[in-house]
C-alpha cells in the first residue's frame, strides 16, 4: 500500500440508514429489539400505579379507571403481544448462552428451550395465584 | 436444442479506472450442477478476462469464495446457478470491508482480528519435547472442537451489523477461535485473553443479531462463542468488585 507506483484504492462503501430492512432477519432482530419499547412503557405504567397505591384509595382508584380507557387496552393487548413475540424469539436464542454438558456430550438445545418454557408456565402460574389469592 | 442461459450481475470496481462500483451484467450457459463459482470461472475464461475474484479450494474449506449472492453472506462454491434458477442472481463482494477490486475485498483488519486474540496454546508450564505429548480425552477436545472449524472466510463478519457500525468490534470469527483456545484443555491463557473478550470492543459489543451463526458454513455458531463469553465476563465483573486484586 505503500508503494507510489501501486494503484490500489480501496473502496468504502456507505451502510445504508435502512440497513436493517434489507433482510428479513435483520428486520426480525430489529422488532425483537423494538419489543422493549412497550416493555418499558409497560413497565412505567405499573410503576406509577404503585405510586398511586401509596397515596391512598382515591389515587388509586383514578389509577384503575385510567386503565380502562379503550387506549390503554389497546396498548396492553399490544404490549402483551410484543412481549410475547419477545419471550418466543428469546427463548429460541437461549441454548446459545447455555454451555451444560452432561456425560462428556452437550445437552440438546431442545431441552434448554423446553426448560424455559417450563420456567415461563411455572412463573405465570404462580403470579396467578398470588393475584387470585 | 440451445442450452437455458442465467443472467448474472456483478458488482465491478477496477481501482485504476473506476471511482465507484457499477453493476455488469453476463449471460451465461445454465448448468445445474454448475456452481457459483465456476459460473464466475466460466465468465473469466470465456467472456470477460478482466474479471477478479479470489478462491482456491473449490471444497468450501480454504474459505477464499466468500461473496454476496443476492445479499446474502456465501462461499461462491458452495452456491449453486440451481438455487437462483431461472432468476437472475447479483454477486456483490462480501458486505462491511473495502473492495480491493471487483469481488475481492481487503481482510487486513479481519486477520488482524484472528491474530490479535492470542490464538496459540499458552501451556501453563513449557514442556521439552522430551516429557512427550499434551494428553487431551475425546471429551476435553469436543469442549472446543467447533470453535476449532473456522475456515476465516469472514462471511460473519459481513453478516454484523454491529461489525458495519463499528470496525473496532472484535467480531464473530475471532472471538469464537478465542473460545477455541479457552476451552482448550492443553491452555492456560484464559486469564490474558479474558481482557480482550472484556474490553469495550471484546464481546459487549454484540447485540445478539446472531446471523453470523446463520451465514457461517461450518456450524461454528460464533454467536454462541459471544453469548457464553458474556456470562464469562458478567462472572468476572462481579468477582472483581467483591474481590480486587
Ligand atoms: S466463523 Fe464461520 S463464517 Fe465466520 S469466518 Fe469462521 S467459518 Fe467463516
Ligand atoms: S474456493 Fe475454497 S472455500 Fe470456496
Amino acid at each position: 500500500m505503500n508503494n507510489p507506483a501501486s494503484k490500489r484504492k480501496p473502496y468504502q462503501r456507505e451502510l445504508p440508514v435502512d440497513w436493517w430492512l434489507k433482510h428479513a432477519f435483520y428486520t426480525k432482530y430489529m422488532i425483537r429489539e423494538g419489543t422493549s419499547i412497550a416493555i418499558t412503557i409497560y413497565s412505567c405504567i405499573l410503576a406509577w400505579g404503585l405510586l398511586r397505591l401509596s397515596q391512598g384509595p382515591e389515587a388509586w382508584q383514578g389509577w384503575l379507571n385510567a386503565l380502562q380507557h379503550p387506549i390503554a387496552v389497546l396498548f396492553h393487548i399490544l404490549a402483551l403481544a410484543f412481549a410475547l413475540y419477545h419471550t418466543v424469539t428469546w427463548f429460541d436464542l437461549a441454548p446459545k448462552a447455555a454451555d451444560i454438558w452432561l456425560k462428556g456430550k452437550k445437552l440438546d438445545d431442545k431441552f434448554i428451550v423446553i426448560g424455559h418454557y417450563v420456567g415461563f408456565v411455572l412463573a405465570t402460574l404462580a403470579a396467578l395465584i398470588i393475584i387470585t389469592l | 436444442m440451445t442450452n437455458p442461459i442465467i443472467e448474472i450481475d456483478i458488482l465491478r470496481y477496477r481501482p485504476e479506472q473506476d471511482t465507484t462500483p457499477f453493476i455488469q451484467t453476463y449471460s451465461i450457459p445454465y448448468d445445474e450442477e454448475m456452481s457459483i463459482l465456476e459460473a464466475l470461472q466460466y465468465i473469466k475464461d470465456e467472456l470477460d478476462g478482466s474479471i477478479s475474484f479470489r478462491w482456491s479450494c473449490r471444497m468450501a474449506i480454504c474459505g477464499s469464495c466468500g461473496m454476496m449472492i443476492d445479499g446474502v453472506p456465501k462461499l461462491g462454491c458452495k452456491a449453486f446457478l440451481r438455487d437462483y434458477y431461472p432468476n437472475k442472481i447479483k454477486l456483490e463482494p462480501l458486505a462491511n470491508f473495502p473492495i480491493e477490486r471487483d469481488l475481492v475485498v481487503v481482510m487486513d483488519d479481519f486477520i488482524k482480528k484472528l491474530e490479535s486474540i492470542k490464538p496459540y496454546i499458552i501451556p501453563a508450564q513449557e514442556k521439552s519435547i522430551d516429557d512427550g505429548e499434551y494428553i487431551q480425552t475425546p471429551e476435553q477436545m469436543a469442549k472446543y472442537k467447533q470453535f476449532s472449524m473456522c475456515i476465516n472466510c469472514g462471511l460473519c463478519y459481513s453478516a454484523c451489523p454491529q461489525y458495519a457500525l463499528n470496525t473496532e468490534f472484535t467480531g464473530p470469527a475471532a472471538l469464537a477461535l478465542l473460545a477455541r483456545y479457552n476451552r482448550d484443555s492443553r491452555d492456560a491463557g484464559s486469564a490474558q485473553r479474558m481482557e480482550i473478550v472484556n474490553a469495550e470492543e471484546g464481546v459487549w459489543g454484540c447485540t445478539f443479531v446472531g446471523y453470523c451463526s446463520q451465514v457461517c458454513p461450518k456450524g461454528v455458531d460464533p454467536a454462541a462463542a459471544i453469548q457464553l463469553f458474556k456470562v464469562e465476563s458478567a462472572k468476572d465483573y462481579l468477582i472483581g468488585m467483591f474481590k480486587p486484586d
